[in-house]
């Protein structure tokens, strides 16, 4: 009790950069919109103000991820206190930092826009800002000279812009807002190149195929308002639209668990589009038809994340809605682990560099979704941290490959290899963030991803495990593969020098001239170095490579399990208390303070068994609200890391021969053995048609739900009403020739003259339906309804 | 029911307005004469207009004679002139099977009677009919720029897509 | 006052809108029938105003006359658009479908 009347006095530090974190998406908002209007008559054409508006952006989000962190601690030590004076273990509320005002209001629903600052959001609006300050960097280089140079620019930093506005909303209106400019911005970007039927296509499909899940996210954000909002009113004082409202509903005990489980699948349904989850990934390889930054910044390391995000914002609703907790499986683990796989195989088919880093990015975010599905939250959101770096740097590394090295061609087999030398940078940067990738120890990804397998496995999903054990080598493998073709073995093609033919005869191949003007544009500034062939990219390329790969050797320490409890500070700054909290304290009091920074509340008196207890288990009382489920954390064994090292190792090591027999030695047996064997052929052309998912989606659904409706409409016109009309014609004609034969010709006339007739009659009786008068149809359309509203009347009384 | 509380004058009053509005719309979808037709449509809005003052909305029957009888009459007159040059008795202003709306049209009001008497029968519009009193302009505009904002930027900007789309089709060119 | 009244006092304005849509060949006739079904809701609106003691009523049947301005506004452009290229405003000639 002590403890408590100490800690409720404790005021969490806030402070400017906090209180003022809605100012972050602002900047690039308005340096697009400057961007768009003057950009072209600024000296670097807009460019400049598009990487000076992200730095702004990174310098604000670090400012208000250092007071964060600033704020965490002058609670917790507090709490520390109380833990020495034996009074709880568990972690400390620290309230995030809500703003919110009304954006507009219809009927007598208001609609808020603000902010919502905790460890998850101030996590993803650093590496947004971060990732995006060196992407624009590194296209300032890369773009040199495109003919969309200052639009590119310009729906970069929507893009940023978008997401950042996403990422601190604190409603789920305002998360739509920024789930739909980041969808509009990588369709400008990805159609960048639109003179390419290719890219617009892929362009389109992105598009189309993400909004098929943004259906998801509409319909379960109305699900979850119209069952959350009068909770939400009467407890909290906020709408049902409000984030840790939602979050507070879902683990109050009193929500509608049939509206949790629907509104949480409709909301994965759009995780599964915008983070290419199984069955919706295909549109996110085809994305790779954009510029390269566009797939290093929107495709890797942030906008696929968005979903993953959604995810981890609501945790409640999900953690319920899905029953997270026990260890049956659900939709959430299933998914992941079916995306793990089946992306890793296909990365191993590619030829195409851009595509191999793409499937493995749609694995990656698999992973993602496992650990949040088995209850993994901070570990998933550590690796959406850890993997931002490695795959921003391995997607820029080809970019620069593909720029200085091979001619702008993203061919391994034919315009690669052996670049190791003539590219030392970007060589060691790929190879860091390889090595990171494949988890091996101490880079970053083996604390991120070794966390999720770990914890999978500790949370009771213990198959799960093992389809990330097995994604862990396959992820070895296939970049091994990758790394082999491109930087060791024989030079090919561009790589070797024969690049112009190999060009030109693929830039003759399509149509558009424009396309091929577009290129040339792009190209002009390197046309010496063209001829030197390959050489090392410039420094505005480099730089960023050494940077991103920097952190991708040391980002995996900010949460290193094995070391020790001092070392997981990721786990202390960013993972949500699964605490009572008492209502009262931060009831809202009016606009702008929609719910105000609580006094730190703590009376849960958790033992050493605390996950028999806590949010997750046991309702809150009255008067007290939840915000987090209890999720369990999978102490670290120095075995369990050793397993799943060993057989990375296996992977990397198998993969390097296999490539060294096959793509340089060309081993007899193994080289053509698809050929010969029809199993591997078989299984190797299922993978190089991608599951056959795309013709499944083109020629199966879209004619499926295309073709009836027309089909129906012609079938109806020739079947029924035609054949109505035929029908009698034909029938009253074998009357007739009845008659004709049978009643010789006596009453002959008197009956083909009846039976055309007849016909006649009934064709015209039939054919008013389908005459485009407008007021038949009127008629029948109110007639329709006066029917219908007569068998309701009926059916009521 | 007390005859006390039928007031006898607003009933009166609404019988002979709804009596005159039903025939002059009946006038209005019968009539030969599109210009007749109009004016008869005039008697309707008007008393529309009046019954909107028995219902106590008097911005809104103020409205509907300066925009309905003022506005759209005068466009529908217009409209008439420009297409037909010959003011009169026309005789074919029906269609060919006119006759298809009347059981059509039977059929709605005859589901419609069977709801609104099961569903209000006798009830009142307001229990003491003294209470009802002019809404003022100014509660009115506190709901339109209130609650009622968004609806009311959709209207401007179908206003001004209206303007525009109309001008744009009726150009000449 | 019943509310009875003002609400079947719409409903028949309603139906007779509706037989002038669906009888009527000329096309400036059946804008005028639309009219007529749109005063109707507009009564019916203000009956429930009244009755709910809300002055929401009042404000939507002022956004129905908006519409219903906009609407004629429209439509008129339309028929003259109509008349200039086929010298005849008769919806029944305006179906290119041969039924």
């Amino acid at each position: 009790m002590l403890a408590q009347e100490m800690t409720s006095e404790v005021v969490a530090s806030s402070g400017w950069f906090l209180e003022h974190a809605w100012v972050i998406p602002i900047i690039p908002a308005v340096a697009f919109v400057l961007i768009i209007f003057f950009g072209k008559k600024l000296p670097m054409k807009g460019s400049e103000l598009g990487v000076f508006s992200m730095l702004a952006s990174l310098v604000f989000a670090g400012g208000a991820a250092w007071q964060w962190i600033q704020r965490v601690n002058s609670v917790v030590d507090v709490a520390h206190e109380a833990v020495a004076e034996g009074a709880h273990h568990a972690a400390p509320f620290v309230a995030p930092v809500i703003q919110e005002w009304t954006w507009w209001q219809s009927g007598g629903f208001h609609f808020g826009i603000g902010q919502h600052i905790d460890g998850l959001a101030l996590t993803l609006l650093v590496v947004v800002a971060f990732i995006s300050s060196l992407v624009q960097i590194y296209s300032l280089e890369y773009l040199r000279g495109d003919r969309r140079y200052t639009h590119f620019f310009a729906a970069l930093t929507l893009f940023s812009a978008g997401m950042l506005c996403m990422v601190l909303a604190p409603n789920m209106v305002q998360l739509i807002l920024g789930w739909e400019i980041m969808g509009l911005c990588s369709f400008m970007l990805i159609g960048h190149w639109w003179e390419e039927e290719a890219n617009s296509r892929a362009a389109l499909k992105a598009f189309f195929t993400v909004r098929v899940g943004d259906m998801g996210l509409l319909i379960g954000t109305a699900i979850l308002f119209f069952s959350a909002n009068s909770w939400t009113q009467e407890n909290l004082g906020v709408s049902g639209f409000n984030i840790s409202g939602l979050s507070a509903w879902a683990m109050s005990g009193e929500a509608s668990s049939s509206a949790l489980t629907w509104g949480a699948v409709a909301l994965f349904i759009a995780c599964i589009g915008k983070s290419g989850q199984f069955p919706l990934h295909t549109w996110l390889p085809d994305a790779m038809a954009g510029p390269t930054p566009v797939s290093s910044l929107l495709h890797s390391s942030t906008m696929v994340v968005a979903g993953v995000f959604l995810v981890a914002r609501v945790y409640p609703v999900f953690w319920e809605g899905m029953k997270i907790g026990d260890t049956n499986i659900n939709f959430i683990v299933l998914i992941g682990g079916i995306t793990i796989v089946i992306a890793a195989l296909l990365a191993f088919v590619q030829h195409d560099i851009k595509k191999v880093l793409a499937y493995s990015t749609v694995s990656q975010l698999g992973y993602m979704m496992m650990g949040l599905g088995a209850g993994a939250w901070l570990p998933a959101v550590f690796h959406i941290f850890t993997h931002a770096f490695f795959k921003a740097c391995l997607f820029l590394s080809a970019g620069s490959v593909s720029h200085s090295g091979s001619h702008h061609s993203f061919d391994m087999k034919k315009d690669m290899g052996g670049l190791a030398k003539k590219m030392p940078i970007t060589a060691t940067t790929w190879i860091i963030s390889t090595l990171a990738l494949a988890g091996v120890f101490p880079l970053a990804g083996f604390f991120s991803k070794d966390e999720i397998i770990d914890n999978v496995g500790y949370g009771g999903y213990n198959a799960f495990m093992i389809v990330g054990l097995s994604g862990a080598f396959l992820t070895a493998a296939y970049m091994t593969r990758a790394t082999y073709l491109t930087f060791f073995g024989k030079a090919r093609g561009a790589a070797a020098g024969e690049h112009h033919d190999e060009h030109d005869a693929h830039a003759d191949a399509h149509d558009s001239h424009d396309a091929h003007a577009a290129h040339d544009a792009h190209d002009s500034h390197d046309a010496h170095g063209a001829d030197h062939g390959p050489h090392e990219s410039p420094k505005l390329i480099t730089v960023p490579l050494m940077i991103l790969a920097a952190l991708a050797l040391v980002a995996g320490l900010s949460n290193a399990t094995p070391f020790g409890e001092s070392w997981e500070r990721f786990k202390k700054y960013v993972e949500p208390s699964a605490e009572y909290v008492a209502i009262e304290s931060h009831m809202a009091t009016g606009p702008g303070e929609a719910i105000i920074v609580p006094q730190q509340n703590t009376t849960a008196e958790g033992g050493e068994s605390k996950y028999d207890e806590g949010c997750a288990v046991v309702a809150p009382e009255a008067g007290m609200a939840c915000y987090f489920p209890t999720v369990k954390h999978a102490p670290f064994k120095w075995s369990k890391a050793a397993l799943s090292l060993i057989i990375v190792a296996f992977g990397l090591i198998s993969s390097w021969m296999f490539c060294v027999q096959y793509y340089t030695r060309r081993n007899k047996r193994l080289v053509g053995l698809t050929e010969r064997s029809k199993v591997l052929r078989g299984g190797y052309t299922f993978l190089w048609n991608k599951y056959y998912l795309d013709a499944l989606y083109e020629k199966v659904i879209v004619r499926s739900i295309a073709h009836p409706i027309a089909a129906a409409a012609a079938w109806v016109n020739q079947n029924i009403l035609d054949g109505i009309v035929n029908g009698v014609g034909k029938v009253s004609r074998r009357v007739a020739g009845w008659v004709y034969r049978n009643i010789d010709q006596r009453v002959v006339d008197g009956a083909v003259n009846g039976s055309g007739a007849a016909a006649r009659g009934t064709g015209g009786a039939l054919r008013p339906v389908q005459s485009g008068k407008v007021n038949q149809y009127g008629a029948l359309l109110f007639a329709a309804a006066a029917i219908g509203a007569l068998i309701l009347v009926i059916i009521n009384t | 029911m007390v005859a006390a509380d039928l007031l006898v004058a607003q009933n009166v009053g609404f019988g002979i307005i709804s009596l005159l509005m039903v025939v002059s719309a009946l006038r209005v979808v019968t009539v030969n004469n599109v210009v007749h037709a109009a004016l008869w449509l005039v008697v309707v809005l008007s008393g529309a207009a009046a019954q909107y003052l028995l219902l106590s909305a008097e911005f809104v029957a103020i409205t509907q004679v300066l925009v309905y009888v003022g506005a759209v009459m005068v466009l529908f007159l217009f409209g008439t002139m420009l297409t037909r040059a010959r003011i009169g008795a026309e005789s074919d202003l029906n269609n060919k099977n006119w006759a298809l709306g009347i059981p059509v049209a039977l059929l709605m009001l005859g589901v419609m009677t069977y709801v609104i008497i099961d569903g209000f029968g006798s009830e009142r519009l307001i229990e003491n009919p003294g209470d009802m009193e002019p809404i003022p302009v100014q509660v009115i505009s506190d709901d339109i720029f209130g609650p009622y904002l968004l609806p009311f930027w959709a209207l401007s900007f179908v206003l001004l897509v209206a303007v525009i789309g109309a001008i744009v089709l009726a150009r000449k060119d | 006052m019943l509310t009875a009244q003002f609400l079947l006092l719409g409903a028949v304005l309603f139906c007779i809108g509706v037989y002038g849509v669906l009888a009527r060949k000329n096309a400036v006739m059946v804008l005028m029938s639309i009219e007529l079904i749109l005063n109707s809701v507009n009564i019916n609106l203000l009956a429930f105003s009244v009755r709910h003691g809300s002055v929401d009523g009042n404000t939507f049947a002022l956004y129905v006359i908006a519409i219903a301005a906009a609407e004629v506004g429209v439509g008129l452009a339309m028929v003259l658009l109509i008349y200039r290229n086929r010298r005849t405003i008769a919806l029944d000639d305006l179906s290119e479908m041969k039924g």
